[in-house]
């Protein structure tokens, strides 16, 4: 009987089971046809440039190739004591042919982001040079810096010497080297990633607080209202959501600033007087009330979805059964609620955490976040790999929480408007 | 309101308290939009009301912030940009989007939920990193401080949002309309045609007002990637914010508002016409 089944055959004679098979791979692959110019397109405009970031955070090209022969020669160097003569001569005939070329710039600035005060040694020395021609370098170099006499000098070369280094992360945390290789916290000067990592999460959990606070309430209405009302009500909600993130900004200048409207009629009613008007913009404050009127819409909207599913009759058992209204809420109904309230929170916070251009605009000195730092990095101090380096870390930090979201919600679940 | 016969005198009082609460959230919400529309009427520089507009002195109002921007070449000339990356943009983004949520629809499609998640990726990541990530690469290839390079990045950026939308039309999609359409001699291209493409209209069209939006609102991208040629209105805010702030804003603003109201109005409109369409009871 078995032996029947498997002789089954098509009409040209190919087994059953063979041709079932590869008719099911040809719709496979012509369904996944419809998919391969798009994943072409977003592999190329978007997953690339992010895998570059990636590469860039961990790629220190710039002394290895440049200081080519000083870093060959620190090879050999275990780092007690000072390097050779070689190390010495390949040094300073490098920094020699680097002025000529006009690229001393580029590696004096990479080695200056490691440790500071490099880029001033390096053209220093480069200028020196010039007048000398013969060695030994090593006692002269020492004579134009006694720094050339320091182990951390060639240390940080020979560090920056190979091709893939975590430095850019370690900066990142105001972390460095030190002059053994071990990891060691930045001098407390230098010390600033570290509390904007902590500022941007205090900021975005207590941005994701507010908005729940204020948005349940919401959600609560809009859900249980009747629905000619609360679709007018919900304009309120999705009018903001659609108007553009500057504009909204903008007006949160106009009235929060010190010639505002909201000072104007603090001091009209006479709360304050007209000489104590109070900054709430350009400072932290302006940050937390724009960024939760931002995305206060974001946590409304999957509340209410998820609210709107829930029977009244729970609460009402609860009650008749001898709850006082705060136990039957608390105890009945909140946790009903708490698919909405992970998904409302998470995205918000994910949202938060990776905020630039409100905190830009309204933050003023201290209300930068972490992302403000990315762009400083990328158009002021120039300094990419640590931008990169600060990006993929965040990147990391927003998917292992989009991951988190995946499992409670699941990402198709995703809903606008 | 009628109470339950079991509440008592808090709870009617907890009752109203609570309307006041949403009421105040409600107006959180709004007052930035509220607030913005008369002081762009403002006869007077200042971003604040004049004692002539709260006695709503006629004189006190004017257009004149609206005429700043039509005889200002620089707002002529980020709103073109504005429209013309946008509209590029939206046509890329629409038919890239579209073909994926077809593609992603198929009951044989392999794969689906990591390549959705590689698909809608560029809506997950920060933008920030987006941002950095593509000025990096795209200053590499020469495509930054170019129109092509930001039309490619506000691409990426709105293929999520159309794949969203059409992907939600397309649940509960009947493939026996497929079938029919076959067996009654049309080939795919008019299947398409005829068949699949009336019924996800409408989620084709809001999601191409997404992609649309996402561009026109879209700034971190612009500002590291564009030069001076091609600044877009939301960077021309920008800098007007920040370094010198005119009242003409406030006259931008208005009409972007006036502009998300018709398009929120359009996508309601659409949301409707596609439930009706596929037969779904309109919520």
């Amino acid at each position: 009987m078995s032996d029947q089944t498997s002789q089954i055959t098509t009409a040209d004679g190919t087994p059953l089971k063979l041709s079932l098979h590869r008719a099911e791979r040809a719709k496979k692959i012509r369904s996944f046809i419809f998919l391969v110019p798009t994943l072409t397109f977003i592999f190329i405009t978007f997953l690339i440039p992010i895998a570059d970031m990636l590469f860039r955070s961990v790629h220190t090209p710039e002394v290895r190739a440049l200081l080519h022969h000083s870093v060959k020669s620190l090879q050999g160097w275990d780092g007690s004591g000072l390097p050779d003569e070689r190390a010495y001569h390949a040094l300073a005939q490098e920094l020699k042919l680097l002025k000529k070329e006009r690229t001393l710039g580029k590696v004096a600035l990479r080695l200056n982001y490691e440790k500071s005060g490099m880029r001033s040694l390096l053209s220093k020395t480069a200028r020196k040079l010039e007048k000398i021609h013969e060695g030994p370098f090593k006692n002269k170099l020492i004579g134009i810096d006694k720094r050339w006499g320091e182990r951390e000098t060639w240390a940080v070369i020979k560090l920056l010497g190979k091709r893939f280094t975590i430095t850019h992360y370690l900066s990142a945390f105001d972390l460095k080297y030190d002059v053994d290789g071990n990891v060691i916290a930045q001098p407390a000067e230098q010390q600033i990633h570290s509390k904007i990592w902590l500022r941007t999460l205090w900021v975005s959990l207590l941005v994701t607080a507010l908005c729940l606070i204020l948005g349940y309430p919401v959600a609560y209405l809009l859900a249980t209202l009747p629905l000619r009302i609360s679709n007018l009500l919900m304009i309120c909600v999705l009018l903001p959501f659609w108007t553009s993130l500057l504009v909204r900004l903008t007006s949160w200048i106009v009235l929060l600033q010190k010639q505002g409207v909201l000072n104007d009629i603090l001091v009209w009613i006479g709360i304050i007087s007209d000489e104590n008007r109070v900054r709430m913009v350009y400072n932290m404050t302006g940050t937390f009330v724009a960024m939760t009127q931002v995305l206060l819409p974001f946590m409304i909207l999957p509340l209410y979805s998820v609210i709107k599913t829930i029977s009244p009759d729970y609460v009402r058992a609860a009650r008749s059964l001898g709850a006082n209204p705060v136990r039957a809420f608390w105890e009945i109904y909140v946790p009903q609620t708490v698919p909405g309230i992970g998904a409302g929170s998470i995205l918000v916070f994910i949202l938060a955490i990776g905020y630039y251009i409100t905190p830009a605009i309204v933050g003023g000195a201290t209300g930068q976040l972490i992302s403000n730092f990315i762009a400083l990095h990328m158009s002021k101090t120039l300094n990419w790999g640590l931008a990169a380096a600060m990006g993929t870390t965040l990147l990391a930090g927003v998917l292992a929480i989009y991951w988190l979201y995946n499992r409670i919600v699941g990402i198709e679940n995703m809903k606008f408007g | 309101m009628a109470f339950p016969s079991y509440a008592g005198k808090l709870e009617k009082t907890w009752y109203y308290v609570f309307r006041i609460i949403c009421g105040l959230v409600l107006f959180f919400l709004m007052a930035p939009i509220v607030v913005l529309i008369p002081l762009s009427f403002n006869a007077e520089p200042y971003f604040t009301f004049t004692p002539g507009m709260l006695s709503l002195d006629a004189d006190a109002f004017s257009l004149r912030w609206y005429h700043d921007i039509l005889s200002n070449p620089q707002w002529i000339h980020s709103m073109k940009n504005s429209v013309i990356i946008g509209f590029f943009a939206t046509i890329l983004a629409t038919g890239f989007g579209t073909l994926a949520a077809w593609g992603l629809s198929r009951p044989y499609t392999p794969f689906r939920v990591p390549i959705m998640g590689l698909l809608i990726s560029p809506m997950i990541v920060p933008i920030i990193i987006s941002a950095a990530g593509m000025f990096f690469f795209y200053s590499k290839v020469g495509l930054s401080q170019t129109y092509p390079g930001l039309i490619l990045a506000h691409t990426a950026l709105g293929i999520p949002f159309v794949i969203i939308t059409v992907t939600a039309t397309l649940i509960g999609f009947d493939e026996s309309l497929i079938q029919a359409s076959a067996s009654l001699g049309a080939n795919l291209l008019t299947t398409w045609r005829k068949v699949i493409l009336p019924l996800i209209l409408p989620g084709v069209i809001s999601g191409a007002l997404f992609a649309f939006v996402t561009s026109f609102d879209e700034i971190v991208a612009v500002l590291f990637l564009s030069g001076f040629e091609q600044r877009t209105i939301p960077r021309q805010m920008w800098s007007g914010i920040r370094e010198q702030i005119s009242p003409t804003i406030l006259a931008v603003a208005t009409l972007l508002v006036l502009f998300s109201i018709a398009l929120l109005t359009t996508v309601e409109l659409l949301r409707r016409r596609s439930e009706r369409l596929r037969g779904v009871k309109p919520s």
